[in-house]
């Protein structure tokens, strides 16, 4: 379990964290989400305990990491951002390395080891050195290192940046397969990830926290959510015939593809009166979808705003 | 292993993979000889020790420590490593302590590979062979405080020039301070007090003493505590850089 309270950190006259208040539980796994320069790396190397809180807690599984900074990282695997290593030494050396400073005792550590580069297939890098290593193979090593342990929490800072879309596939269901028992945060600008990977999702900018939500939750804070669109040649006169429908609040046709999306007013289901509408006009539709919402377009709302979200 | 020992593991063997423990060790022990034979009137003295070779120690080390411990902290911060290092469940204390021991054993294992200038004197004539120990003694521990000063010197800065700039700065200080030049010139505007003190200071006087076999406990406490407090304070500037 993850648990800042109030969480700040100030670089002189810089707030890069501004009074963070977030928590992650078990089998859960959260989504640090923000624009860059957000505070997201700060926030974690906070949690980390690499930087100290100008004020605030923060606590891994119960170990606040002020005050019992060991017990908090031995609880912890952390991934930082970039993830770095050791270029010098081989992969095996760097993961016999990680598990002596771990104090892993040699039959336990052999075990974990053989667990974890089977699981990350590293069995035919064991014994180069990381500098020749592709990024992908990097980032497997960094992600090694950080479960070696079998650590209750894991805290990856943008695990799948610079990934290729294999790579990052390949990284996604790793997470996914540790999530079920172990609490996860990653922190992300992809909001692609969010789907994939997350439960729950903070987002935050300028350091502050700007909304605390499920992916669908936001889903359906867009103005997409509900919102059927579909192509049809010539839809011209249905577009008329649509506006008047009394749960319809707009319609919008995309000047290049001629696409037409329908809205709904709030809380009203659209999708089978627009489909009656246009059976009824004998339009010939050649494909027809039902809107989950945007989430590019919650992000953006939220934090290009005025930052007025309160704290959900 | 304690996560010290591990520390001390990986960067010995960091010096041996990139090529700097085989450069150092080369220099070191080609320049200890030349300086000794030519600089130091070796054969001239007619005297069976090893004088001659100690006195260009601390001139050897002013150069080549700060060679070695330059890198123990920027390098970590440029890679990034420092973040990964310094998240794993090791004091900052630990960390240290391991970098510096790794610095320390690698320069004894370099003084030790000068036995063969030990094997010659004794082939020449019938040296006081305690005198001889003493002096390696005094020479390790010499080196230990100069790596000491670059332990704590490196961790302010990401630049690895600039942390050998200054590590050689603060120990030729240190080598100077007990010179009479040096306190000649202190005489006249300090208080005779504390003009004691600098010449207190001065590692030449403290290794001097003990490469002439006279194993003072005082001199032995000097230098430990030299290296203590350099690494408390490099310690400690990791702390506020981690605040700050």
């Amino acid at each position: 379990m993850i648990e800042t309270d109030q969480l700040t950190r100030r670089y002189g006259s810089l707030t890069a964290v501004d009074g963070l208040t977030i928590r992650a539980e078990p089998g859960q796994v959260l989504g640090l989400l923000g624009p860059n320069g957000a505070g997201k790396t700060t926030a974690m190397r906070l949690i980390a305990g690499f930087l100290a809180p100008t004020s605030g807690t923060a606590r891994v599984c119960g170990h606040d990491v002020v005050r019992e900074p060991l017990a908090a990282r031995r609880a912890l695997g952390y991934l930082p951002e970039g993830a770095p290593s050791y270029g010098e030494m081989t992969v095996r050396e760097f993961l016999v390395f990680i598990g002596r400073m771990r104090g892993l005792a040699p039959e336990v550590g052999r075990q974990r080891f053989d667990q974890v580069v089977s699981r990350l297939q590293l069995e035919d890098v064991l014994e180069q050195c990381i500098d020749t290593l592709s990024k992908g193979l990097r980032r497997r090593v960094g992600l090694a290192q950080a479960i070696l342990h079998d650590p209750p929490v894991l805290m990856l800072d943008e695990p799948t940046d610079g990934l290729d879309p294999n790579q990052k596939h390949a990284v996604r269901q790793l997470i996914d397969a540790m999530a079920r028992e172990r609490t996860i945060l990653i922190s992300t600008h992809l909001l692609e990830e969010v789907h994939a990977l997350c439960n729950r999702v903070v987002i935050i900018a300028r350091g502050r926290l700007l909304a605390d939500a499920t992916p669908a939750e936001l889903e359906a804070r867009s103005r997409y959510h509900g919102a059927v669109s579909f192509s049809a040649p010539g839809s011209g006169l249905s577009q008329e015939m649509l506006g008047r429908l009394p749960q319809v609040t707009a319609i919008e046709v995309d000047p290049l593809d001629g696409r037409v999306t329908v809205f709904p007013r709030p809380g009203e289901r659209i999708l089978e009166p627009v489909e009656n509408l246009l059976r009824q006009q004998g339009l010939e539709v050649s494909e027809i979808q039902l809107e989950r919402g945007r989430l590019d377009e919650v992000f953006r709302q939220i934090t290009l705003g005025d930052g007025a979200e309160g704290r959900a | 292993m304690s996560p010290t020992l591990a520390i001390m593991r990986r960067e010995l063997r960091s010096y041996f993979v990139t090529s700097l423990a085989w450069v150092f060790l080369v220099i070191f022990l080609v320049l200890a000889g030349l300086l000794t034979f030519y600089a130091g009137d070796f054969y001239e003295r007619g005297l069976a020790d090893l004088q001659p070779f100690f006195a260009v120690h601390p001139w050897l080390y002013l150069i080549l420590v700060p060679a070695v411990s330059m890198r123990m902290w920027p390098e970590e911060a440029r890679d990034g490593t420092q973040e990964l290092l310094l998240t794993l469940p090791v004091t900052l204390r630990q960390a240290m302590l391991g970098k510096f021991l790794a610095a320390w054993l690698f320069l004894g294992l370099a003084l030790a590979l000068t036995f063969p200038l030990w094997i010659t004197v004794n082939y020449l004539g019938s040296p006081d062979n305690g005198v001889i120990l003493a002096g390696y003694l005094g020479s390790w521990l010499m080196a230990g405080a100069f790596a000491a000063i670059g332990a704590c010197l490196s961790t302010l800065t990401r630049s690895q020039v600039v942390a050998f700039i200054l590590t050689a700065l603060v120990c030729v200080l240190l080598i100077l301070a007990g010179q009479p030049q040096v306190l000649d010139f202190f005489q006249g505007t300090l208080p005779r007090r504390l003009v004691n003190g600098v010449a207190h200071l001065s590692m030449l006087r403290h290794f001097e003493a003990i490469s002439r076999g006279v194993l003072d406990l005082r001199d032995l406490i000097y230098f430990l505590l030299t290296i203590l407090a350099w690494l408390a304070g490099g310690v400690l500037i990791l702390e506020l850089k981690r605040t700050r």
